[in-house]
């Protein structure tokens, strides 16, 4: 790697870390449940579980991981040492407030569409239940494929067992 | 020295932009073809003009979700499931560990695969996760490695949406991307059905580009060269994607209205594939064990 590179690469991590530190930013849960681990990657200690719609405060970035620490009764009852804070892979966050179905109603008045998002607006629940039924389609077996569930420890498990490197989801 | 480079691009992408992304995409392929920009820079463009282009974006992972699920309902309606437990579990501790090495481990409803009992040689990667693959495309892999590319391939199409890419943006109205209104899940009869009109177009835009016209050459490589990335972070030998499709090229009958209409040439994608891969070495032999569980589990697939 040439000198300027190196340079300009050092740049730009130290101009994110002061970002950072200026600011700590707000992230929100934007997946059903995620968890929340000891150590950046899947192979991490559960500490706590988040749902849809949870906000985060983001410590650091690391590898596509995010280092958060934890809303108010989040923290995990497993007595680590850095109480309250651990990862969550950045996929299952986005910048934007969600806003759960109660106290909405005023959200179009205090915020612009590019930092809220409205759980349940647009395609939903409703909407699918009015196209199951104008196509008469039977949704059996996509909730029977949905009820498919592999964990990240059983997948790592799996991958271990065949000779793989487990540690493939830490990049 | 590299730098520079993206920054001309950039600058000279920057008045192409204002014409628009239908325009934009075109005057970057006759750059490529005419010899002014490479191919990288090309890329480049084709980025910031989908920076542009984000409506898509605005579609949040809980409506991919609804969406997904529509799309794997439709395919669902016209194959059947193959329902055998032990192959369907395999693919899934498969399909799941690949994703956690992929770009994006985590969707709204997560990862979930389902074989269909087909001859064809046809898979379906539905937004947000679920993810269907015939038993015929299957037949096309003769070891977990093979499957793997297989499952890596889809999985890239929906780390990198290819899918939402598919709705015609002129479906993707404020009536979805502006937070201002339907606050609550409480939607009058006229919107609801405003609403399922265009999910309606949606889903057909998405099925009929997965049925009928396929995705575009440049998506295809893209899902390749994603599955490449994700079996070397994993350990799996990314040239059984060749071997996978060397198969696939010796089944596959012209005119076919399977992957033989939706997707470019196997030996076009070799290529390509090789390319990518020449001078990389190759991980070290499977282990038994991996032999086994993949006999066990699809060998009379």
């Amino acid at each position: 790697m040439s000198r300027f590179r190196k340079w300009l690469i050092g740049f730009f991590v130290l101009a994110a870390v002061a970002a950072l530190a200026a600011s700590p930013k707000q992230m929100s849960v934007t997946v059903k449940e995620t968890q929340v681990r000891m150590t950046p990657g899947f192979m991490g200690k559960i500490l706590a579980a988040l749902a849809y719609g949870d906000r985060v405060q983001v410590l650091d970035v690391q590898n596509g991981w995010a280092k958060v620490s934890l809303p108010a009764g989040k923290s995990g009852s497993s007595g680590s040492r850095s109480q309250g804070e651990g990862w969550v892979h950045l996929s299952a966050l986005t910048d934007k407030k969600i806003v759960l179905k109660s106290g909405a109603a005023n959200v179009g008045e205090t915020a612009s569409s590019g930092e809220v998002a409205l759980a349940g607006k647009g395609f939903n629940k409703e909407v699918e239940a009015q196209y199951k039924e104008n196509n008469n389609l039977d949704y059996t077996w996509v909730d029977r494929m949905e009820s498919f569930v592999v964990s990240p420890e059983q997948a790592i498990g799996f991958l271990q067992e065949g000779g793989l490197d487990a540690e493939g989801g830490a990049q | 020295m590299k730098v520079p480079f993206p920054a001309i691009a950039l600058a000279a992408a920057l008045p192409l932009l204002l014409l628009g992304c239908e325009t934009l995409g075109t005057l970057s392929d006759i750059g490529v073809a005419s010899g002014t920009i490479t191919e990288s820079q090309a890329a480049s463009i084709q980025k910031s003009a989908e920076a542009v282009e984000k409506s898509f974006e605005d579609i949040t992972p809980e409506q991919e979700y609804y969406i997904g699920r529509a799309v794997a309902a439709f395919v669902l309606d016209r194959y059947a499931p193959y329902s055998e437990e032990k192959s369907n579990d395999y693919v899934n501790l498969l399909g799941r560990g690949l994703a956690l090495a992929s770009d994006r481990p985590e969707t709204f409803g997560g990862y979930h695969f389902l074989i269909l009992d087909s001859d064809e040689i046809n898979a379906f990667a539905a937004p947000g996760g679920l993810v269907l693959i015939s038993r015929g495309l299957l037949r096309c892999a003769d070891n977990e490695d093979a499957v793997a590319a297989i499952l890596a391939h889809e999985i890239a199409h929906i780390t990198r949406r290819h899918g939402l890419k598919a709705i015609k943006t002129s479906r993707i109205t404020t009536a979805l991307t502006s937070a201002a209104i339907t606050a609550t899940q409480t939607a009058g009869s006229e919107e609801l059905a405003a609403l399922t009109s265009t999910f309606q177009g949606s889903i057909a835009d998405i099925t009929s580009t997965l049925i009928n016209s396929g995705y575009s050459r440049a998506q295809e490589s893209e899902a390749d060269l994603g599955a490449v990335t994700i079996m070397q972070r994993v350990g799996y030998n990314p040239r059984a994607l060749v071997g996978m499709l060397a198969i696939m090229k010796k089944k596959l009958k012209p005119g076919g209205v399977d992957f033989a209409k939706t997707h470019p040439d196997p030996g076009e994608r070799i290529k390509d594939i090789e390319k990518s891969l020449a001078g990389k070495p190759s991980p070290p032999a499977p282990p038994p064990q991996r032999k086994a569980r993949y006999n066990t589990a699809l060998g009379k697939i």
